[in-house]
């Protein structure tokens, strides 16, 4: 008995709700990438083992599933904790920002970089819940520092807006090699 | 002394200077602002200082590295909450000092102990410099793959109590290494077919994803708060007399820093935790320890402000990163075909000097920056948490999307982040998932390169530094095991301590 409660104390340790979920998530995909590895990997004849194309797939995907084995049997022998399905609707939650950012990523060639940047600064601001005049205005004003910064003078990579082809010659000019 | 000059003419350019500027003042304001922290920053910037030279590039990174803990001591003694995470220990006596009205004396000797921290590990970089010129190019293949698969063990060690989770999460990097074309056999891995994935998986996408997006969703899901500091009067200048009183710690410290960076894989949080043990064992007071101790709060920030120097040790001597930062100043020596590791001092040694004298100057900036500055960052602090939430997301943006152009880029970084807000409010470490990306290839990379001269698997160790590695890596095993094994024997007395030894056999 006391063998076994040494072993609960030595895999028992501090997590927070919703550990065991991701465990058990992270294990499956672990499986499931490892069950894949003849299919997803090659294995080149009269090659040696370490210079294999399937070695180091192979090799971290069969340590990540024991640990991920182990991470889920510490956290199954740890005290359950409450909050757990509360904690997995924080995490989908989240997803609607990372929606946001793809929508936002897909508009910038479209919309071009300023309108978008300002609009979505503005949108995003308001779906965080701020109301107040002076913070959409800090908002905006944000937005332009991010566009004058990046896109005007470090000159950074971005698509030009396909909007800005129905400007007027000298302005079309400047909004798509600045803005 | 001619490296030091050739270096000194690299950085006497302007774009230089105002890269150093931006980089070291920027620092300490995202250092200051809790929810920031360099890892988002320098993310964020990093593909922006692609299209710069190397030296700009690096000294602003360099710049935003070196000088956020400064930054980050400020929120952390005046209100409780650490600007950047490695400021922790601050936080334990420095915020006792502020409610006991020392708000002043605990800012200036954080300074105070930053800056000697700094300059100390600058000054340990410099002196080791000439023995690195040596000592790098005994290191062939099988020694920088030998030093690699200790960064990997330590990483995963080093988060105790969360061994298993950062054992996956460096397997998890180093699978993710992996997917996509293989440049030697020319064969397909874990693409499933979609083209996207044949160019692998960009370790800056990874990167914003898993620091800068998942920050921002973190933010934007968790209630708004808005931190007040209260601004502080007199002089901030007393600490460098009262920090001399204490140097013994501060130079302990500091020495803790510089080892602990140097070896890839620990870092600022084992420099921070073993100089608070130190001095509070060493104290004449150690009961004050939590509680305002000055001696506490000059061995956190004197250690963890020595580390960015020697983590530059590894990185520039054996193109090693010993943690997510220098892996992330890693891929800008790459865009420009300027690989760290042992050619780097025999090739770009002004450049080696460049950095060196630009971390040097950071920290003199930065302290006299703070010297007049204070009151206003702990008004710029109070920028409400939602807000530099929307923040990040759009400047992510820029991060992933001037990579490529790609939106499926912006996707995945997108699914990164998602994955970074769990391990974050699960209190799981993400740095394991990055050094395992980078350590993964590059330990690939050499142990193909080293296998044409073995003949056996004992020629790996065949080499006087290689085994000394090996001899390395079984200790720390070794050291590990040691201490499971106590863990196991205490608990046992924990679980039935009123039962003898003899009868629980």
């Amino acid at each position: 008995m006391s063998r076994v409660k040494t072993l609960q104390s030595l895999f028992k340790r501090y997590r927070r709700p919703g550990d065991i979920v991701f465990a058990w998530v992270v294990l499956i995909v672990a499986v499931f990438l490892l069950s894949q590895l003849l299919s997803q990997t090659q294995w080149k004849s009269g090659g040696k083992l370490f210079a294999q194309p399937r070695f180091w797939p192979g090799l971290s995907l069969i340590l990540m599933t024991s640990f991920a084995a182990l991470h889920l049997f510490g956290s199954a022998l740890s005290e359950r904790l409450e909050g757990r399905w509360r904690e997995i609707g924080l995490w989908i939650a989240s997803i609607e920002y990372a929606l946001w950012f793809v929508v936002y990523a897909i508009a910038v060639p479209y919309a071009g970089y300023l309108p978008t940047t300002f609009a979505f600064a503005i949108l995003l601001v308001l779906r965080a819940g701020y109301r107040s005049v002076r913070a959409l205005f800090w908002a905006g004003v944000s937005a332009i520092v991010i566009v004058l910064l990046f896109k005007t003078f470090l000159q950074v990579k971005l698509p030009a807006g396909q909007i800005y082809d129905s400007l007027p010659d000298g302005l079309r000019q400047i909004m798509l090699n600045y803005f | 002394m001619e490296n030091l000059l050739a270096g000194a003419e690299m950085l006497a350019r302007v774009d230089v200077m105002i890269a150093l500027l931006v980089g070291s003042v920027g620092g300490v304001i995202i250092g200051a602002i809790p929810g920031v922290g360099p890892a988002v920053a320098i993310a964020i910037l990093l593909p922006a200082t692609f299209s710069l030279e190397p030296i700009v590039g690096l000294t602003m990174l360099l710049g935003i590295y070196g000088s956020s803990m400064y930054g980050g001591a400020i929120p952390a003694i005046l209100i409780n909450t650490p600007g950047t995470a490695v400021n922790a220990l601050t936080s334990y006596d420095g915020y006792p000092m502020t409610k006991a009205g020392q708000a002043r004396r605990a800012l200036s000797l954080a300074y105070s102990a930053s800056f000697f921290g700094g300059i100390f590990g600058i000054l340990c970089l410099i002196l080791l410099s000439p023995v690195l010129a040596i000592i790098a190019p005994m290191f062939g293949s099988r020694e920088i793959f030998l030093a690699a698969l200790l960064g990997i063990i330590l990483v995963v060690l080093a988060h105790r109590g969360q061994i298993f989770a950062a054992g996956m999460l460096a397997m998890f990097g180093i699978f993710l290494n992996t997917v996509g074309l293989d440049a030697v056999t020319y064969t397909q891995r874990y693409t499933f077919g979609l083209s996207f994935l044949s160019s692998g998986i960009n370790l800056i996408v990874v990167v914003l994803g898993l620091f800068a997006l998942s920050q921002a969703f973190f933010l934007l899901t968790n209630p708004d708060s808005s931190p007040d500091a209260k601004p502080v009067s007199g002089s901030l200048t007393a600490g460098f007399k009262e920090l001399m009183q204490h140097k013994r710690v501060a130079g302990v410290a500091s020495s803790l820093g510089v080892i602990m960076g140097m070896i890839p894989g620990v870092g600022e949080f084992t420099a921070q935790f073993m100089s608070y043990t130190y001095a509070q064992k060493s104290s004449a007071n150690p009961d004050a320890f939590g509680k305002g101790a000055p001696d506490g709060l000059i061995a956190s920030e004197a250690a963890n402000n020595a580390v960015p120097a020697a983590a530059m040790i590894p990185l520039l001597a054996l193109g090693i990163p010993g943690e997510a930062l220098t892996a992330m100043m890693l891929s800008v020596f790459y865009v420009h075909n300027v690989i760290p590791g042992p050619q780097l001092f025999q090739n770009n040694i002004d450049l080696v000097y460049g950095l060196y004298l630009a971390l040097i100057l950071l920290n003199v900036v930065v302290i006299c920056f703070l010297m007049v500055s204070t009151n206003l960052l702990t008004k710029i602090i109070r920028v409400p948490t939602r807000f530099l939430g929307v923040m990040i997301l759009i400047l992510s943006f820029v991060g992933v999307y001037s990579l490529r152009n790609s939106l499926t880029d912006c996707m995945l970084a997108a699914g990164f982040g998602v994955l970074g807000l769990i391990l974050k409010r699960l209190n799981l470490p993400i740095v394991p998932i990055i050094l395992g990306m980078v350590l993964g290839g590059i330990m690939e990379v050499k142990l193909r390169s080293a296998l044409p001269r073995l003949k056996t698997p004992l020629d790996m160790i065949d080499r006087p530094i290689a085994m000394i590695i090996f001899a390395m890596i079984l200790m720390v095993l070794a050291l590990h095991l040691r201490t499971l094994i106590k863990e196991i024997r205490a608990h046992q007395t924990d679980d039935d301590h009123d039962l003898h030894d003899t009868q629980m056999r």
